[in-house]
């Protein structure tokens, strides 16, 4: 099979993925619009935006139907960004606490 | 994928830039896809981390700040016909973004079925509505500057606000902006037939597809953004 047969798709499956993206991102906004507060309100946002992405990229992007080889050299080398992520949640909070104790300016 | 191979010389390599080319465009590939391709999607990744580190930024000086940040629920807040809607503008933003990438798909489907008018016709619908996405940011930016709100303060609370929206949807946007023409360019080219087959190895449609993943790229950005910048 040559590269472009590889990558036909029947029309209806991109009709369901996008039907289903707009479902999520209604979710997520009626996130908003009712207030949901609290470790409720993370854990949905983050859910939604990771299932978002994940249609997106496999589906859309076509790395469903890609080679392991693509698929890991794409989604590895994006998840160093974590422990980037990891670094400067601690050093945002020492900031924040260094301030609040150089500078009183704490609530 | 071109299976020709480069004719390899029994001399030396070439050196110098011919040398350089040679090197780049040598047989010797670990992915099984076409080169435009594999290059896009390095391009992709590289951007990845552009956008990373300015959401990681933004979340660093949100977490480090000790005023209180503005409520963005309340700051993207529309008023339309007397009711203050939420978040109103962004939600369709994120709409109209979505429908496009669901038109490139489509786009990319039409084009290896070689259907050159409809294919043409789904990209253009798809560089239309990334356009009036950026028209939606320009209104929205041109709001939040009317507010005052400035890269180094704002009158809702923590200064750093300002930096952090303008600097990641403005890059975001310029990203949706060069999209925009990439996809005229490409329709243009569709149109125009020039991606039809040549010889052996069946056309260039390839191209659109490689054109997709940018616009797809764009799309799924902006889901982060949308989630971690607006929502949170």
């Amino acid at each position: 099979m040559d590269h472009a047969s590889r990558q036909q798709h029947p029309i209806g499956l991109y009709l369901k993925v996008w039907a289903l993206l707009f479902v999520l991102s209604t979710m997520s906004y009626l996130v908003d619009y009712f207030h949901v507060q609290g470790l409720l309100r993370w854990g949905l946002i983050v859910t939604f935006m990771l299932m978002k992405a994940g249609l997106i990229v496999a589906v859309f992007m076509h790395l469903r139907w890609e080679r392991p080889a693509l698929v890991c050299a794409i989604l590895l080398p994006p998840l160093c960004v974590l422990v980037l992520v990891a670094l400067m949640v601690l050093e945002g909070d020492y900031i924040f606490l260094t301030r609040g104790a150089f500078f009183g300016v704490l609530p | 994928m071109d299976s020709t191979v480069a004719p390899v010389s029994s001399t030396a390599p070439a050196g110098g830039w011919r040398g350089l080319v040679a090197d780049w465009s040598g047989d010797r590939q670990a992915f099984a896809v076409p080169w435009g391709k594999a290059m896009m999607w390095i391009f992709l990744i590289s951007d990845t981390f552009v956008f990373g580190s300015f959401l990681t930024g933004y979340m660093t000086v949100r977490i480090a700040t000790t005023e209180p940040w503005p409520n963005p629920s309340e700051v993207f807040a529309l008023t339309i016909g007397g009711q203050t809607l939420p978040l109103i503008l962004i939600a369709i933003m994120t709409f109209v973004l979505i429908t496009s990438s669901g038109t490139m798909a489509m786009a990319v489907n039409c084009a290896y079925r070689h259907d050159r008018v409809r294919c043409a016709a789904l990209l253009l619908a798809t560089a239309l509505l990334g356009a009036s996405f950026v028209g939606m940011q320009a209104f929205e930016w041109s709001k939040l500057i009317a507010e005052g709100v400035r890269p180094w303060g704002n009158p809702m609370g923590a200064a750093q606000f300002g930096a952090s929206f303008f600097m990641i949807t403005g890059f975001h946007g310029l990203h949706v902006s060069v999209g925009v023409i990439y996809l005229l360019t490409i329709a243009a080219h569709v149109l125009a037939g020039r991606y039809e087959a040549r010889g052996e190895g069946g056309g260039k449609y390839g191209n659109v597809e490689i054109a997709g993943l940018y616009w797809h790229f764009v799309d799924l950005v902006w889901v982060f953004i949308f989630a971690l910048f607006y929502l949170w």
